[in-house]
């Protein structure tokens, strides 16, 4: 099959790469532009291990062609943390209250989350659940997920008062 | 000294708050799992499912793929079968052959049947298209207990029978219990096929090396013994495969046991001379990778007096391992380690039989089987209050082991080794405001809603000492459960700790670090761990078994120990004082009567690596320490009465949902859930904390959700998250909990498992909760999983 070239912005980067038009988004981050931490969990859109933030909405890369992408921007994990790598509150604050275990839905939860957040820095847990309510962890059962997002929250409002 | 109520407080790190190492990588999206370990000219497999759950397959034409641009070869099960043996059971099966391809014959719907080899996984899945199989079907065995009682279809016949192992074992006078019993009640309950279901699937990737007869995988593997079964497969010796362990696993829970898909790929990977990559898709995962966990029948009688004391159970355990066992009947076996739970009950009969039928096989799942064996004792529990019309916390109070009465010997020759389960039970009732609770409950009900409180116990065995495989399969005589672990100081002053398996999300690292920091005295955030690869590593039985605290935590205890005392005979070498008269502090060691003649860590550290001369005689230079811990209490083989020690260590758990039952859909709202736990010394609470919910969670989702459905036909219907459904933050509640520690007298530090407890419990708190709100209509579910639409079948009455 012909493959198309794509021209996006990932991370405030712009980045091209050359994909058949049924590659969805999320084999395009990894496979062809490298950027292995949005993972692929069922290919089916439920569990949301490789939510992106595209154009400020999060979305599943698995339910989204690469092509889609074009001249769009993209956000994945690897562009949470700041450009001398420091890790943002939101990364910062899920190892603090351990709102993970083992790493592979964590990607598209801190990206679930970090859309919330950039709208709404004093969330409700309602709000909380409701961001994160399409993501599926197997490990942790959520309740120190939801403690991490809450106290990154309450870092975020001392930061900004 | 530690107190029972100190949590371990009298430690510098171990029970202390502290940042998790692994969690690093995984928060900025560096872990390194199998699909991002890249290799040169890696290519892609990918795999064609079977149609039929019972066929024979005729023949298979695979011209048009092999003609397909970027196709490098298709694989059938003919073909694998004739180089590489049957894959490993625990119970001697010798006509039940397993392969990594359907051979000759389908036994379930989606098993492998050919796999293509391509330059991507596109081509590949392409390719599977323009294969074409000629299938002769064949009538299923579906359901396990017509597959026993009528065999007119085997799914192995050359096995001659479905019965793949039947066990009889009687501990205790049970027939004379029963005599004397005021009462024996019988009742069956069903625990439904599920699994831990991990969102990364299984992945594996393999990479012959002929130069140096290495064949290297790269693995989301979590069980013992994987480098040998691969070898044995393939016909090479162990010490050509090469397992890298420092791949980061996407979670597990006992089920990443992908050996089946390994041999394939290394098979494949010799074959082509080409490295190949494997990663399940999700179909595949759920449809066809052999790994669905226990699907059983409980058929018990439980005898009692009037006062609620249970004196003795007798159970009959029928579970359908699907096509292919693996060690999926031993699941079966691990419970008898806790099979009274918590309770003193004088005797048990039990009959555990393993069936094989035309479903996907079964692995490991999270507690091994005591999950299922907890839902069935904690249900005879409650039959047992309900009988009598007592209160169903008062039955089990009645019952439990006393604190004073440890270690207690239960009817299988198991002691355990300490405990206080009437306060664990306290603590979960405090935390709960079980009056409050009460009231909330009537105040839902009297709105003429359905409101329940479940109440459930269980007891967690860990530390791993597996010898009910012997009283399964006599020929595995095994009565070491080690696991080792090596810790290196460096020239500089550096410690880095070494352990043999993979990690999936236990924080092993953290661990290692924790109690080497502790014994050593040394900043655990300065100590690094890393993961041996299976031919410069050591031995270990992996993170199965609820053992790793245990386990790796008491070998990682007893290397720093070593390097320690090298640490003190190499000061008291130069400062002329015999060990008894010197004091180590923060690696500094100095003499007690004058702490002014000191040495400190890095002094000592370069004595042992650059002055021989200052060495004791013949002492090794280099500072490193490998120790292999034996499991506690292990090193028995059953006696004449085939009782044994079974693991060594048992936490315990109560746990106290509250639930709502919409009465027109059957859906069930979990408003609350309260946990208490006492998993002895706690290392890190952060990642106990994480276990205990996690396990909750993995325990309702077992309790109301997942199920592997099939037909009456044997087609496969959850082949999707749609289908399969797991909780999502909607169905889990803020999970409330309270700790508890009695130490292990039997551990480095006093620590017991945690990683299954909350997952054994759930289940069972989950049906109590539900029954306790049915009760006003008199009806009961003793049927895992109890979706809504089982709910609302039973509120209609159909």
């Amino acid at each position: 099959m012909s493959r198309r070239d794509i021209s996006l912005t990932v991370n405030g980067k712009a980045l091209s790469g050359a994909a058949e038009p049924r590659m969805t988004l999320l084999d395009f981050l990894r496979d062809v532009l490298g950027l292995s931490g949005t993972h692929m969990g069922c290919e089916h859109g439920v569990c949301g291990a490789c939510t992106v933030i595209h154009e400020g909405q999060p979305v599943r890369s698995c339910l989204m062609l690469a092509v889609q992408a074009e001249r769009q921007s993209i956000e994945t994990i690897e562009g949470l943390a700041g450009e001398d790598g420091s890790p943002s509150v939101l990364q910062d604050a899920f190892r603090d209250a351990h709102g993970l275990q083992c790493g592979y839905c964590t990607p598209g939860m801190l990206m679930s989350a970090e859309a919330l957040l950039r709208e709404n820095t004093s969330p409700t847990d309602e709000n909380i659940r409701e961001a994160i309510g399409g993501n599926i962890c197997r490990c942790t059962g959520y309740t120190q997920i939801i403690d991490s997002i809450r106290l990154a929250a309450e870092r975020l409002r001392e930061a900004s008062s | 000294m530690s107190t029972p109520e100190s949590h371990g407080s009298n430690y510098h790190q171990i029970s202390r708050k502290r940042r998790i190492v692994e969690d690093k990588r995984f928060v900025t999206g560096q872990g390194k799992y199998v699909q991002d370990v890249p290799l040169p000219n890696l290519k892609h497999a990918a795999v064609l499912p079977s149609p039929y759950p019972r066929a024979r397959i005729k023949s298979i034409n695979a011209e048009a793929a092999l003609a397909l641009e970027g196709v490098i070869g298709v694989v059938t099960g003919v073909e694998i079968a004739e180089h590489v043996t049957p894959l490993y059971h625990g119970i001697d099966l010798p006509n039940v052959r397993w392969y990594p391809l359907a051979n000759e014959m389908t036994r379930y719907a989606g098993e492998w049947v050919a796999v293509v080899v391509a330059e991507d996984r596109f081509i590949a899945e392409d390719a599977l298209d323009l294969i074409e199989v000629d299938y002769e079907p064949l009538d299923p065995v579906v359901d396990p207990e017509k597959a026993l009682n009528d065999p007119s279809a085997l799914v192995h016949p050359d096995h001659g029978t479905n019965l793949i192992f039947e066990g009889n074992f009687t501990w205790g006078p049970v027939e004379g219990d029963f005599a004397a019993a005021d009462y024996n009640l019988s009742f069956r309950v069903r625990w439904g096929r599920s699994s831990t279901v991990p969102i990364e699937t299984f992945g594996v990737q393999a990479q012959w090396e002929p130069g140096i007869d290495t064949l290297n995988v790269w693995a989301s593997i979590q069980m013992p013994n994987y480098q040998e079964q691969i070898a044995t497969a393939l016909g090479l010796p162990t010490s050509s495969v090469r397992v890298l362990q420092d791949v980061d696993v996407g979670g597990s829970y006992g089920v990443k046991r992908g050996v089946k898909h390994t041999v394939m790929v290394g098979y494949l990977s010799r074959k082509y001379g080409v490295p190949v990559r494997f990663i399940e898709d999700r179909l595949n995962n759920m449809s066809g990778g052999d790994n669905h966990g226990p699907d059983r029948i409980f058929y018990s009688d439980v005898a009692f007096n009037d006062d609620g004391v249970i004196t003795s159970l007798k159970i009959k355990a029928i579970d359908d391992c699907g096509a292919y066992p693996g060690r999926g009947p031993f699941q079966l076996g691990k419970p008898i380690a806790a099979i009274v739970g918590p309770y003193r009950i004088n005797s048990v009969q039990y009959n555990p039989i393993s069936v094989t039928t035309n479903k996907s096989g079964q692995v490991p799942v999270r507690g091994m089987g005591q999950g299922p064996t907890n839902f069935m004792i904690e249900s005879a529990v409650d039959h047992v209050a309900r009988h009598l019309d007592l209160d169903r916390i008062e039955v089990r109070r009645r019952n439990f082991i006393r604190a004073d009465e440890f270690p207690y010997e239960n009817p299988s020759g198991t002691k355990y080794d300490s405990g206080d389960y009437h306060t664990v039970m306290d603590k979960a009732l405090e935390l709960a405001s079980y009056d409050d609770l009460v009231k909330r409950r009537d105040e839902v009900r009297a709105s003429g809603k359905l409101a329940g409180i479940g109440v459930g116990a269980c007891l967690e065995p860990s530390g791993g000492n597996n010898m009910f495989e012997y009283l399964f399969n006599p020929k595995l005589e095994i009565s070491t459960f080690m696991e080792g672990c090596q810790v290196r100081v460096d020239a500089t002053g550096q410690i880095v700790g070494t352990m043999a398996t993979t990690t999936s999300g236990q924080g092993h690292e953290t661990l290692v670090a924790t109690i080497v920091g502790e014994d050593l005295e040394r900043d655990p955030d300065d100590i690094r761990v890393m993961h041996a690869d299976s031919l410069s590593g050591l031995p270990t039985r992996s993170p199965i078994a609820s053992r790793m605290a245990v386990m790796l935590g008491g070998a990682a205890s007893g290397a720093a120990k070593k390097i320690k005392d090298k640490l003190l005979a190499i000061a008291a070498h130069n400062l002329e004082k015999p060990v008894s008269e010197l004091e180590y502090e923060g690696g500094d060691i100095f003499d007690r009567a004058d702490p002014s003649r000191k040495l400190t860590w890095s002094q000592l550290v370069h004595i042992a690596y650059r002055q021989y001369h200052n060495l004791p005689e013949g002492m090794e230079p280099g500072l490193q320490a490998i120790h292999v811990e034996q499991v506690p209490l292990g090193g028995q083989l059953p006696d004449e009465n085939n009782k044994v020690q079974l693991y060594p260590c048992f936490s315990f758990q109560a746990h106290i949902p509250f639930v709502e039952i919409d009465p027109g859909t059957g859906k069930v709202i979990v408003h609350d859930y309260i946990i208490a736990h006492d998993c002895g010394t706690v290392i890190n609470p952060d990642i106990v904390r994480g276990m205990i919910i996690g396990g909750v969670a993995h325990g309702i989702g077992a309790a109301l959700y997942e199920k592997f459905a099939y037909g009456e036909d044997g087609q496969f219907l959850s082949g999707t998250f749609v289908d399969y459904v797991m909780p999502s933050v909607f169905e889990v509640p803020y999970v409330k909990d309270a700790e508890h520690c009695t130490p292990s007298p039997l551990t480095s530090h006093g620590q017991k498992g945690s990683g299954e407890g909350g997952y054994l419990g759930a289940p069972a708190a989950m049906a109590s909760a539900v029954n306790d709100a049915l009760q006003p209509l008199g009806l009961t579910i003793y049927e895992l999983p109890m979706r809504m639409t089982d709910i609302e079948n039973l509120l209609n009455g159909s």
